[in-house]
């Protein structure tokens, strides 16, 4: 099976005099079905690390694999493509659209793969009750509450079935008991065989998860896999 | 291909958003934000109604002078005696007429003598108050000539026009407060009792008969004993041969004098009018014009906000595989649609103002397609160049800046 992805060598600069170093030789390999926490202060690169494994930037240098595909050389609609169909985003801020229903937020995940609105509606309910939101369907986002937002964010990034979900601090906006619920959640699925890599400088969240790749000024400084 | 998305091959399809969904995405984001849709689609709406009522209004009136000169036709002259210096009496030869009506092409003449005699309501009236009302003797002929027509009672005839009968023109009946005819009522002119038999609808541009009382001439030399100098001969010639006929009438009006003599087209008013009419419509769609350019400035500064505003909404799709593309469709969907919003209630608002005004002239009401649909065109038009930069914008802001912004 390919791992869901690969990076190797990467590097990343910004511009700059001198040139910033965001990513420094960065080699990980994420086999499907993984759950694993990409951690370490800000400033030590796990955003820049977002971007790049989301195909939202490109790197420098070295490459980066995607369910056998490699995506470094790919222009920006094959890239977008990527995005629509192997990817699934959970930001700290959600990211809901206000006019649309939790519903419709849900749908939008599947916008850009080209299928019907109907056929997005039916994934958007299943996935909202894969969350525990199949009662909130019809919901504004500004209705629900915090935990339950990212609830609704976290089943936009299933409803493609994507080949890994990127966490951005999903708990970074929540309190402990939703924090409790969201990674929980993230556990569930990671039980039903999705591969989630969770983004966050907060060691707890990343003690709580089987694996953990540390960061520190731009390169891996620990990658451990917990007993 | 499966309708499902989780048919799971290694293949990359390209991202793809359908059309419906553009639309629905486009519409979706101007519903959000209701106030603002409307006051910018305003802009475009006003410009467009300017536009949609200017050629209205000037269809309707002009269908309106078309119907005008076609009952006047353009086949009718009329002859009159000019300011000559040759101490021009004001009246033409008694014989013009009968001269006239000996040229070729010449079907129909009628002329009429002005008479100098007040018209009064009753013999108890002050003689100057006449109300701004004239006693004419005229020909038989003069309604068929004028393609006149009568609007209660009867025309002069043989009988009637030999004795002391009149018919009103249309103002005239008005100010002397004669709607009925049918207990014969009585008007008074110069010293002698007139029995109305008959009122006139108004005459297409000759508004001096609708002022006038109209005699026959046979009963005018019996009470008034007067010449009958014609004051205007109404010429109805054939209608190939009007410039030809017009040439010569004022030598034969006045073989002695035809430099005193004016011969007019009454028709060539009416299609001044008309040039005048199109001359103020040219003006006035070039102030829609410019309305509806400053709408498009409104359109586009609202969408360049609009894209500020929604930078993280921009970054979200991207990372849910929008492309460059998508984005810029999308954003460039709503303008449009902002615009066709103000397009169609433009078109709406200027049919409704020229059927409104057409209305109060007792014009018919004439929304010409053209305006419909090119009202509609030009907004969409705008709108699509008022969308193209803020479009562009959108669709070149990097996600990872897009998804920072908030």
């Amino acid at each position: 099976m390919n791992p869901a992805m690969e990076l190797t060598e990467v590097v990343k600069e910004y511009p700059g005099t001198p040139p910033v170093r965001a990513l420094d030789k960065v080699s990980v390999r994420i086999d499907q079905g993984e759950l694993l926490a990409v951690v370490g202060p800000s400033g030590s690169g796990k955003s820049t690390m977002l971007n790049v494994m989301g195909t939202l930037d490109r790197p420098t240098s070295g490459t980066v694999v995607i369910d056998g595909q490699n995506v470094s050389a790919m222009g920006e609609r094959r890239l977008s493509a990527v995005r629509a169909q192997h990817i699934g985003f959970v930001f700290q801020q959600f990211f809901l659209l206000d006019g649309l229903s939790a519903l419709d937020n849900v749908a939008n995940g599947l916008l850009y793969n080209g299928v019907s609105r109907r056929t997005r509606r039916e994934h958007a309910a299943h996935a909202l009750s894969t969350v525990g939101l199949g009662h909130r369907l019809d919901h504004a986002p500004a209705k629900l509450s915090g935990g339950e937002r990212q609830r609704v964010a976290i089943a936009r990034a299933i409803v493609n079935r994507p080949t890994i979900v990127l966490a951005d601090e999903p708990t970074g906006n929540l309190d402990t008991d939703s924090s409790e619920i969201v990674m929980e959640l993230l556990r569930a699925l990671h039980r039903d065989g999705s591969t989630i890599v969770v983004i966050t400088h907060d060691r707890d969240v990343a003690d709580s998860l089987p694996r953990q790749v540390a960061f520190r000024d731009g390169r891996i400084e620990s990658d451990k896999v917990a007993a | 291909m499966s309708d499902s998305p989780h048919g799971q091959t290694n293949a990359l399809k390209p991202s793809r958003l359908r059309l419906s969904d553009v639309i629905l995405e486009g519409a979706g984001g101007l519903s959000t934000r209701k106030t603002r849709t409307a006051l910018s689609a305003l802009g475009i709406m006003l410009g467009i109604a300017a536009m949609v009522g200017v050629l209205g209004l000037s269809e309707s009136s002009q269908a309106d002078l078309t119907r005008r000169i076609e009952a006047l036709g353009t086949n009718l002259l009329t002859v009159s005696p000019g300011q000559g210096f040759g101490g021009g009496d004001g009246a033409l030869p008694e014989s013009a007429a009968g001269s006239i009506g000996r040229i070729g092409p010449v079907q129909r003449t009628a002329d009429v003598v002005v008479l100098d005699h007040a018209v009064l309501r009753n013999d108890v009236m002050n003689p100057n108050e006449t109300g701004g009302l004239t006693a004419v003797a005229a020909d038989l002929d003069l309604v068929d000539t004028l393609n006149g027509k009568v609007a209660v009672g009867a025309w002069l005839d043989e009988a009637t026009g030999a004795t002391p009968n009149v018919v009103l023109g249309s103002v005239s009946a008005e100010r002397l407060g004669i709607a009925e005819i049918t207990h014969g009522p009585q008007i008074y002119v110069g010293n002698e009792w007139f029995t109305v038999i008959g009122i006139l609808e108004s005459f297409p541009l000759a508004a001096d008969l609708d002022r006038a009382v109209i005699l026959g001439k046979q009963a005018a030399v019996e009470v008034f004993d007067l010449d009958l100098n014609p004051s205007i001969i109404y010429v109805r010639t054939s209608p190939a041969l009007v410039d030809d006929v017009r040439a010569v009438l004022p030598a034969t009006a006045d073989p002695a004098n035809p430099e005193e003599v004016e011969a007019s087209r009454p028709s060539e008013l009416l299609e001044t009018q008309d040039a005048i009419e199109d001359s103020f419509t040219n003006l006035f769609l070039g102030l829609g014009a410019v309305s509806l350019l400053v709408g498009g400035v409104g359109i586009a500064n609202v969408m360049v906000i609009s894209v500020i505003e929604r930078r993280a909404e921009i970054g979200l799709r991207r990372a849910l595989g929008a492309t460059q593309s998508h984005i810029g469709r999308q954003f460039l969907t709503e303008s449009l649609l902002l615009s066709a919003l103000g397009g169609l209630g433009g078109v709406l608002l200027g049919a409704l103002a020229t059927w409104m005004y057409a209305r109060t002239q007792g014009w018919e009401v004439v929304v010409p397609a053209v305006a419909v649909f090119g009202g509609i065109i030009a907004a969409l038009f705008i709108g699509a160049l008022a969308g193209l930069y803020p479009a562009a914008r959108a669709a070149r802001l990097a996600p990872t800046d897009a998804l920072r912004a908030s």
